[in-house]
């Protein structure tokens, strides 16, 4: 008993450790992806000084967060505007930790889940803590004591909140095909091309892309630091390594739900032809998280894509996009995926 | 093993709950009760009941919280009145309640077997999972299911008809002029 108790927190140390790396990395990663692209997009180089190819730009810009004079304004609630970065920041990685990087492999005669947390209520935990996202915002907008944060920080959180309501209800499509809300188990049914959920679930896919659109804050949602309305949002009044906290937990957020809706639509880390989930080789594991991994970079790519090219919507029509069409149409959604699931077998084994 | 997770969960919730009640700056209250929630959440876990710790977190700590530290932060509670008045009606309200919740506790604390109930008495691990619950809900307790469900709907039409307001707009002069008047 104890031994086992022992290898286990070992082992799920060590996988933590490396995630949490790996996570970190890929977000400051991430934001040169974003410059790089834009730049692309408008016909420009993009950042190329540091480094070959402006590859190390990341690690500069972290030197230049946390070297940067660490401003607290003299006006704020000093305990909550402390706060709030840490806060916006768990979240996303505690999502992270609940995503199936991959099958498992095998170490050591062991083998090893690529997952921290492998919960019969996976989904529900991961919409757990995205909710627990709007605290950070809403107390950093609050607590600035800025007119500008405190509007910047009352958009982002009613939107967090609108969207997260569709996305939740999009998701049930799955739910009703999978039978299970466990991550894990909502990969390994989709074990061939033809059996991901976004050929069944097509409409679903595109509420839950969307509304991961609006919980990301992006274009065309980007109205929590509309530029030219709100200076800055939320994080207005912060400077130095809190900005970067605010920075860091965006893209995380955004690779974090990259990685869910491949997860969720798109096989998750299953490889089309290859069977991965009945060989537990060393070599297979790491197939599968590379599969995984290029998913997931695809979605921020489009992401990306649609940030340089969308405009950006006027506050009331987000308002009423959320509530009076995605919401509802996802609720119709549901019904017909009950119907077609109950109405007719194939629909649920598909071939 | 789980002794030790029951005896840190607890001390977190009390700890927080305490907290709650004693802190002067009612958005400090508001966080501290959120956190009250994730250590009921555990407790949760450790009983089994999965679906209700995530709930828990969806429902009160991400939706019902949310709204709270919205109305605090925007009444900037500092300003409640002073009124001697009002504060003893308000502390003798508040001294009859807590009274009667203190002889609800201690007679279902006195009346409860805590032997039975703690540590390894759960025997079906999974009797809290989605599945369980949701075969239970669907079968034996379809009906109050189903009235819980009325419930909520007649509790969102009320919403909607008291914020229902009427839109009436009009051209003078070439310029839309739109009122809103309250219709409940």
């Amino acid at each position: 008993m104890h031994t086992e108790l022992w290898s286990l927190i070992i082992e799920k140390t060590i996988f933590g450790v490396i995630l949490l790396a790996a996570i970190m990395t890929g977000a400051a990663y991430v934001t040169l992806a974003e410059r790089k692209v834009a730049s692309w997009f408008q016909d420009r180089i993009g950042p190329n000084r540091a480094g070959p190819l402006g590859l190390l730009q990341p690690l500069a810009d972290g030197i230049k967060f946390f070297l940067k004079e660490d401003m607290i304004p003299k006006n704020v609630h000093k305990a909550f505007y402390l706060l709030a970065p840490g806060i916006a920041a768990i979240p996303p990685l505690l999502i992270a930790a609940s995503i199936p990087w991959g099958n498992q492999i095998e170490l050591l005669g062991k083998a090893i889940k690529l997952q921290m947390i492998d919960l019969n209520v996976g989904i529900l935990f991961i919409f757990a803590f995205a909710s627990i996202g709007v605290y950070g915002v809403m107390l950093g907008g609050w607590a600035s004591n800025n007119k500008y944060s405190l509007m910047g920080g009352l958009r982002s959180s009613s939107q967090m909140i609108s969207y997260e309501l569709a996305q939740g209800t999009a998701v049930v499509g799955v739910l009703l095909l999978a039978g299970t809300l466990s991550l894990d188990e909502i990969v390994k049914q989709q074990d061939s091309l033809t059996k991901w959920y976004v050929w069944r679930q097509p409409i679903g896919f595109f509420i839950f892309f969307v509304a991961s659109l609006a919980e990301l804050a992006r274009v065309p949602f980007d109205l929590p630091e509309a530029e030219n309305e709100l200076v800055g949002g939320y994080h207005t009044e912060y400077s130095s390594m809190k900005f970067g906290l605010f920075q860091v937990s965006e893209y995380i957020h955004l690779i974090v739900t990259s990685a869910l809706i491949s997860t969720l639509y798109f096989g998750g880390w299953q490889i089309p032809f290859v069977d991965i989930a009945s060989n537990s080789s060393f070599i297979y594991g790491v197939l599968g998280v590379i599969s995984l991994l290029l998913k997931t970079v695809f979605f921020i790519f489009v992401f990306m894509w649609l940030r340089w090219t969308l405009p950006r919507f006027r506050y009331d029509q987000l308002m009423s996009l959320g509530w009076k069409f995605l919401l509802e149409a996802a609720f119709v959604w549901i019904v017909i995926t009950a119907i077609l699931v109950l109405a007719f077998p194939w629909y649920k084994t598909w071939f | 093993m789980i002794k030790i997770a029951f005896i840190i969960l607890s001390l977190i919730s009390i700890f927080s709950a305490l907290m709650v009640i004693s802190r002067k700056n009612p958005v400090a209250s508001v966080l501290w009760l959120v956190f009250h929630f994730f250590g009921i959440a555990g407790l949760y876990v450790l009983l089994g009941a999965h679906f209700l710790a995530a709930v828990q977190i969806i429902v009160y700590a991400g939706a019902i919280m949310v709204l709270f530290l919205f109305v605090v932060m925007m009444l900037n509670l500092n300003l409640v009145n002073n009124e001697k008045r009002g504060k003893i009606i308000g502390k003798s309200i508040g001294a009859v309640v807590s009274g009667l919740v203190l002889v609800l506790f201690t007679y279902s604390i006195r009346t409860t077997k805590w032997n039975e109930l703690f540590f390894n008495q759960v025997t079906d691990q999974e009797w809290g999972t989605a599945v369980k619950l949701g075969s239970l809900l669907f079968s034996n307790w379809l009906v109050p299911f189903q009235i819980v469900g009325i419930l909520l709907f007649a509790a969102v039409i009320g919403v909607v008809a008291l914020m229902k307001r009427k839109i009436t707009r009009k051209v003078e002069n070439g310029i839309v002029i739109t009122q809103e008047e309250d219709v409940a």
